[in-house]
């Protein structure tokens, strides 16, 4: 077992893999929410909070990070749904606007208060899955690197959530009127389900980034929805185009010796691109051959 | 502050800043009208692996080749995002998001090929991620002048057909012009934009200075040219004031003081513009909310007199309060002040009591006529 959790190709692997299953299972509403944007607004934020919660307890992972991500990401939604109540701003203007600022707030406060520390803007934004394996924590016994620890728990209390709520999240993004007269509290999902996305975002940061987790959370979502109509298949096949694009990612990179991180997420580009051509029902050569066959037949 | 001006790197910041914030509120202005806002987002991380493409044609921080490479990948972001979500059942926000994500992924692993691989030092590309402002250099003013210069003649020459594909491009098209490539045209520019800014600022935060400036001057204005001017005044602003702002205070990176000013323009805007602003029409509303409880309580007591045919009938405050579930005292006061009531005394051991005045009758009469007209009306 030690020497599973020792091989550094292994970690970075089930690193890859649980990124983009936790990612894959809130990408999924996102999507069809049509909110995927706030995923990227939020993955930036959070760089605030992060800031914040490190000046005030000089935390720079555990508990209290997740906590102060979770607050930011919901933070972040409530300000951007405020400004955009006021009718004066359309929605889109509303989320380019709060979450540049929080972003700008949160460099500023690097710049003044922590010049020198470990938790620069770059490692935000960019991380480095390679290195996941050298940061382990003892437990159980054994030595696990961190990453694997944070994106396991990560994963599972997505995949809780997901299976709990299945039926409130699944009429909150097909239909939200009828879930909010059923009294399935679809507002309290919406907050849920992006408070879950910042504290995902956060456990990412180290291995692939935040921008790099934005890739794993709508691109696998999008790539799914052209291929099938089922809500329960969308989410099996995002998870699969997710751990598939980390899979292919790795020795990719390792063979340019590129940033896996960013190998990662570009492939999951490519099987979006594959699916938009290829897809069966919705994809365009299969509309092109299905408009052939109508017009000469 | 001002003697800071006299420094040579400052002026060149400063102009550079005036020069960016008059090329974003420029072209933001359109992409903001037309609902496209987050566009520049999607443009702005799209151009990371353009950067890296022209340096490494280049083969050194060749400002020229890595703003075309940059504008070019932007670019393809921008079609791609077009062509997914016309041709597929992919939605606006899900293609903006796959496009920002993938492409800033390419880039991030073309930035890690050039650090292992060219010869060259990769020296001040990390600069477009974060933006560096400090870096300007002279030169580079005279390629963000010609950028804004074009950009500003572009959009006066075609004025009338940006303005129409901008408000009703339903219209601009059943009249013969060609939407398709007005909107590319603007995709485009807008791409410029966002490439000549993000040395100064960074990716992340030049989203913002596309957005800020033309919705703070939209709270002010309703007219297009006045719109578009506004926001260069506005973006002119955040740019000049930001970039003396961190040049005064040591340590303050530059971009991120010019989008906090730029978003605090647009707070100020939301809150305080005539007609439009938060503050105004939240001021209404309490005014109205008070003027409403203040005639239906002048009813209240002229219905309850007429009922007990003395016109000087005083009514306990407690029971009004009771009527209406809320505390009436300074509804009563208020009125009080304008002479519609009396406080009235009644018997010792009760509360406090009040009475109409002739005027508040008058006043109450006047009020009931109103509504009955209300009604007829209805």
């Amino acid at each position: 077992m030690q020497a599973f959790l020792n091989d550094p190709m292994a970690m970075i692997l089930l690193t890859g893999a649980l990124v983009a299953t936790s990612g894959a299972l809130l990408g999924t509403f996102l999507v069809l929410q049509r909110q995927s944007m706030l995923s990227d607004a939020i993955s930036h934020s959070i760089v605030f909070g992060i800031v914040v919660v490190w000046l005030l307890t000089h935390a720079q992972s555990g508990p209290l990070q997740i906590a102060g991500a979770a607050l930011t990401g919901v933070l972040t939604v409530f300000l951007t749904e405020m400004v955009a109540r006021t009718r004066r701003v359309k929605r889109d203007a509303a989320i380019g606007l709060v979450f540049p600022a929080l972003f700008a707030a949160g460099v500023l406060l690097l710049n003044l208060y922590a010049r020198d520390i470990h938790i620069d803007s770059h490692t935000v934004l960019l991380g480095e899955i390679g290195f996941v394996w050298l940061d382990t924590m003892p437990l159980a016994g054994l030595e696990i690197p961190q990453a694997v620890v944070w994106m396991t728990v990560a994963t599972l209390v997505n995949l809780g959530f997901v299976l709990a709520c299945y039926k409130e999240l699944k009429l909150a993004s097909f239909d939200w009127q009828l879930a909010a007269a059923l009294g399935l509290a679809p507002t309290l999902m919406f907050y849920l389900l992006l408070g879950l996305t910042s504290v995902t975002a956060v456990a990412a940061f180290d291995a692939v980034g935040a921008v790099l987790f934005i890739a794993f959370v709508i691109v696998p979502p999008a790539t799914a929805y052209l291929l099938t109509d089922r809500l329960s298949l969308m989410l099996l096949l995002a998870v699969l185009v997710g751990v598939a694009s980390t899979l292919c990612g790795y020795p990719l990179a390792v063979r340019l010796d590129v940033s896996i991180g960013g190998t990662m997420a570009s492939m999951t580009g490519v099987f979006l691109v594959l699916a938009f051509v290829l897809s069966p029902r919705y994809g365009v050569l299969g509309h092109w051959l299905n408009r052939r066959v109508k017009y000469s037949g | 502050m001002l003697e800071l001006l006299g420094n040579h790197t400052v002026q060149t910041v400063t102009l550079g800043a005036v020069l960016l914030g008059m090329v974003s509120g420029l072209l933001g202005s359109f992409a903001v009208l037309r609902q496209q806002s987050l566009l520049g987002d999607t443009l702005a991380h799209a151009a990371l692996p353009g950067v890296c493409i022209g340096f490494l044609i280049a083969g050194t921080r060749h400002l020229g080749w890595i703003m075309a490479g940059a504008l070019v990948t932007a670019v393809i972001a921008a079609l791609f995002v077009q062509v997914v979500t016309r041709y597929s059942r992919i939605k606006m926000d899900a293609g903006l998001g796959a496009a920002l994500s993938v492409s800033f992924a390419v880039g991030v692993v073309l930035l890690t090929y050039i650090q292992g691989h060219a010869s060259a030092s990769q020296g001040g590309l990390d600069s477009f991620l974060f933006g560096q402002a400090a870096a300007t250099r002279p030169s580079d003013l005279w390629f963000m002048g010609g950028v804004t210069l074009a950009a500003m003649a572009l959009v006066a020459l075609m004025w009338k057909q940006l303005k129409l594909v901008t408000f009703d491009p339903l219209f601009a098209g059943s009249i013969g012009l060609r939407v398709g490539v007005l909107e590319t045209l603007l995709t485009a520019m807008i791409a410029l934009a966002v490439v000549v800014g993000l040395q100064m600022v960074g990716v992340v935060l030049m989203t913002a200075m596309v957005i800020a400036p033309p919705v703070a001057a939209r709270q002010w204005v309703s007219r297009l040219e006045h719109m578009v001017f506004l926001a260069m005044l506005m973006g002119v602003i955040s740019g000049v004031v930001g970039v003396l702002l961190s040049a005064g205070v040591a340590h303050l990176a530059t971009g991120p003081v010019v989008v906090l000013v730029a978003s605090a323009l647009v707070a100020l805007s939301l809150l305080l513009a005539p007609g439009r602003g938060v503050l105004w029409s939240w001021l209404k509303l309490w005014r109205e909310q008070r003027s409403i409880g203040q005639r239906q309580m002048l009813v209240t007591l002229h219905k309850l007199a007429e009922h007990h045919e003395d016109p000087y009938y005083p009514v306990e405050r407690s029971m009004l309060d009771s009527f209406y579930g809320v505390a009436t005292s300074h509804i009563l006061r208020r009125l009080q002040a304008r002479g519609f009531v009396v406080p009235a005394s009644h018997m010792r051991q009760e509360g406090p009591h009040w009475a109409l005045t002739d005027a508040g009758h008058n006043e109450a009469r006047q009020e009931l006529e109103r509504m009955d007209w209300n009604q007829a009306e209805v």
